[in-house]
C-alpha cells in the first residue's frame, strides 16, 4: 500500500511540473521527438534491410563456368579448391553432360540444336553453383573462385547487393552519429527541464528533507517528470511509425523495385518498433533526470 | 535515562570558523532546555548537529542512543522522523493550507489518509489553531504561523523538539503564547524539548535548564536557570 501511495504523489507532483515549466518540457519533448523519429526510421530501414539481405542471400549463388577443355581430374581439382575456401557453404556440380539434357527438357528448339553439336565443339561448360555463408564477401569469394585453374567465367548478382549493403552501412554509420548527438542534447535539455523543477521545489525539497522523507521519496517525482518527458515524446514518432509504415508498405505494395526486395509485413513489426521507441523514450528521459538529480539535488 | 550526549564534541566549519570547542553535554529526557548565548555563540551550530544538518569534527553527538555523527546520508531520514524542528522563518509552504501543510510531513513519510487526518488536526488543536484549518499561511500572523510550524513539527509525536530561535520574528505577546504552546507539548506529551534563543524574558519567566555558551565554549548549564551575562 504504502509504495503505491508514495508512487501516486510522485505521478501528480511530475505532471504538475512538466504542465509548470510548460516552454522547458516542450522543449525536451519536442527534442525526444525528433530523436525517436529518427531512430524508428533508422530502426525500420535496417531491419528490412537485414530481411531482404536475408531474403537475396538464400538465392545467391555463384554460377562457375569452367574451360571447354576442362578434364574430369580438372574439375575435381577446381572442387577441392573451392570446398577448401572459408565463405563456401555448400556447392553443386553440373556436367556439360547434365546442362545439356536440361536443356533439352526444357524446348524442342534446344533439343534439335543441342543434338546437332557433338561433345568437341559445344559451347556448354561444366558448372559449380557454389553458395556462401556470408553475403557481403560474395565479391571477394568470387574473385577467389576466379583465380583457379581451368575456371573461365563467375557470375553472380550483377554487384547489386554488394553495392546495396555497402550503401546502407554508410547510412547507418551516419545515423548513428546523428542519433547520439541528438541523445546528447535530449538529455542535456532533459536535465536543464529537471533542475528549473528542482531550483522550483528548493523550499519544498528541504522541508521534506526535515520531516524525514527517504531519499527514494525525494528523487521519484524528478525521476518519473524525466519518464514523463521521455514517454509524451514518442507519441508522434510512434503514430508516423504505425501510420506511416502501413502507408509505405501498402504504397509499395509490399516491394521495393523487384520482387527480390520484399518489406517487411506491418504487423506485428511495427508494434513491436512501437514498444522500441516507447522504450528509448522513457529510457533517455529516465537517463537525463537521473543525472539532473544527481548533479542538483545532493541528498 | 539521557536523550541525548554530547561527548568531546568540535565544530569546525571548512572556512576555519570554529563554532564549537570541546563541547560535553548530557539532556534527559522530557526536558525541556533553553540554549542561550550571543549571536555567533554556536547556537544554531549545536541545534544543527542534533539533527545531523552539520556533522561534527570531533567527538560524538549522541541522539536517542544513535551515533548521529557517524549516520550515513542515506540513512539521515531515520533520524528526522524522530524528531521536529522548529525554526525563525517558520518554512511553510505557501501555495498549501495550515492543513495541508501538517499534512505534508506525514504524506512525506508515506502515511495513510485517514491516521494523518486523525494527527493533523490533534496537532493544530494542541497548537490552538483549530479554526483555521483551511486558511492559507499568508493570511496568518506570524504568530499563528509559527503554532502552524509548531504542530508540523510535532504531528508525528516526536520525542525531541528542536526550536531554533522560534520567537525571534514575533512581539513579546505572541513570543509567550509560543512558549505556553511549547510548554503544553513538553508537559502533555512528554516531548523533550531543546530551544536556542536569545530572549532574556523568555528564559527567566520559564525557568528551565539552560545551556550558556560563549564563542563556542560552553559556559554554564544550569537547572532553573535565568539568563546571566
Ligand atoms: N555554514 C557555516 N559556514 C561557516 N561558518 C559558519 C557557518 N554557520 C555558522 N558559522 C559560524 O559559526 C559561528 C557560530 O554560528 P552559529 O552557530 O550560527 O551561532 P548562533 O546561532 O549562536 O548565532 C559563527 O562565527 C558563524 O559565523
Ligand atoms: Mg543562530
Amino acid at each position: 500500500m504504502k509504495p503505491f501511495r508514495m508512487l501516486g504523489r510522485s505521478i501528480r507532483d511530475a505532471v504538475k511540473s512538466v504542465i509548470r515549466n510548460f516552454s522547458l518540457s516542450l522543449a525536451s519533448i519536442s527534442c525526444i521527438t525528433i530523436t525517436l523519429i529518427i531512430v524508428a526510421v533508422a530502426i525500420i530501414a535496417s531491419y528490412n534491410v537485414q530481411n531482404f539481405t536475408k531474403e537475396i542471400e538464400r538465392d545467391m549463388t555463384i554460377v562457375v563456368f569452367l574451360d571447354n577443355d576442362a578434364t574430369e581430374s580438372d574439375v575435381k581439382k577446381v572442387e577441392k579448391e573451392i570446398k577448401a575456401i572459408n565463405n563456401v557453404e555448400k556447392y553443386t556440380f553440373q556436367s556439360k553432360q547434365e546442362v545439356k539434357e536440361k536443356m533439352q527438357e526444357e524446348s524442342e528448339v534446344f533439343n534439335t540444336v543441342l543434338n546437332n553439336w557433338d561433345d568437341e565443339e559445344s559451347p556448354l561448360k561444366d558448372t559449380f553453383q557454389v553458395k556462401v555463408k556470408e553475403i557481403e564477401k560474395i565479391s571477394s569469394t568470387a574473385k577467389k573462385i576466379e583465380y583457379i585453374d581451368k575456371v573461365s567465367v563467375v557470375r553472380y548478382g550483377e554487384g547489386m547487393v554488394d553495392k546495396m549493403v555497402n550503401a546502407f552501412s554508410a547510412v547507418e554509420k551516419v545515423t548513428y552519429g546523428i542519433v547520439i548527438a541528438l541523445v546528447l542534447v535530449t538529455v542535456f535539455l532533459i536535465v536543464n527541464t529537471i533542475k528549473l523543477t528542482i531550483s522550483a521545489r528548493r523550499k519544498e525539497i528541504e522541508i521534506m528533507r526535515l520531516v524525514g522523507a527517504s531519499n527514494l521519496t525525494i528523487k521519484m517525482p524528478f525521476i518519473i517528470e524525466g519518464m514523463i518527458l521521455g514517454l509524451f515524446g514518442s507519441i508522434v514518432p510512434i503514430l508516423i511509425v504505425i501510420y506511416g509504415y502501413f502507408a509505405f508498405y501498402r504504397y509499395f505494395d509490399g516491394y521495393l523495385y523487384s520482387r527480390l526486395i520484399q518489406l517487411i509485413q506491418p504487423e506485428p513489426f511495427v508494434y513491436q518498433i512501437s514498444l522500441i521507441v516507447i522504450g528509448i523514450g522513457i529510457l533517455v528521459g529516465m537517463i537525463g533526470s537521473a543525472s539532473a538529480v544527481r548533479r542538483y539535488l545532493k541528498v | 535515562m539521557d536523550l541525548i550526549r554530547l561527548k568531546n564534541v568540535e565544530k569546525k566549519y571548512k572556512n576555519g570558523v570554529t563554532a564549537i570547542y570541546d563541547l560535553n553535554l548530557a539532556i534527559e529526557k522530557g526536558s525541556f532546555v533553553f540554549v542561550i548565548g550571543g549571536s555567533g555563540s554556536g547556537k544554531s551550530t549545536l541545534i544543527k548537529m542534533l539533527y545531523r544538518e552539520e556533522k561534527p569534527t570531533k567527538g560524538q553527538v549522541i541522539v536517542g542512543g544513535l551515533d548521529v555523527a557517524k549516520l550515513k546520508n542515506k540513512k539521515v531520514y531515520k533520524l528526522r522522523r524522530k524528531l521536529g524542528i522548529v525554526f525563525q522563518d517558520y518554512r511553510l509552504l505557501p501555495k498549501l493550507t495550515v492543513y495541508e501543510n501538517v499534512a505534508f510531513a506525514l504524506e512525506c513519510i508515506g502515511e495513510k489518509k485517514d491516521d494523518i487526518r486523525i494527527k493533523v488536526l490533534k496537532a493544530l488543536e494542541d497548537v490552538g489553531l483549530k479554526n483555521k484549518v483551511h486558511e492559507y499561511p499568508g493570511n496568518l500572523s506570524g504568530g499563528e504561523q509559527q503554532r502552524v510550524a509548531i504542530a508540523r513539527a510535532i504531528v508525528n509525536d516526536p520525542k525531541l523538539l528542536l526550536c531554533d530561535e522560534p520567537t525571534g520574528n514575533l512581539d513579546p505577546e505572541k513570543s509567550m503564547e509560543i512558549m505556553r504552546v511549547l510548554e503544553d507539548i513538553n508537559k502533555g506529551r512528554g516531548t523533550t524539548i531543546i530551544m536556542a534563543t536569545h530572549d532574556k524574558e523568555i528564559v527567566n519567566k520559564m525557568k528551565k535548564q539552560v545551556i550558556t555558551l560563549k564563542d563556542g565554549h560552553l559556559v554554564r548549564f544550569k537547572q532553573k536557570g535565568t539568563y546571566a551575562e
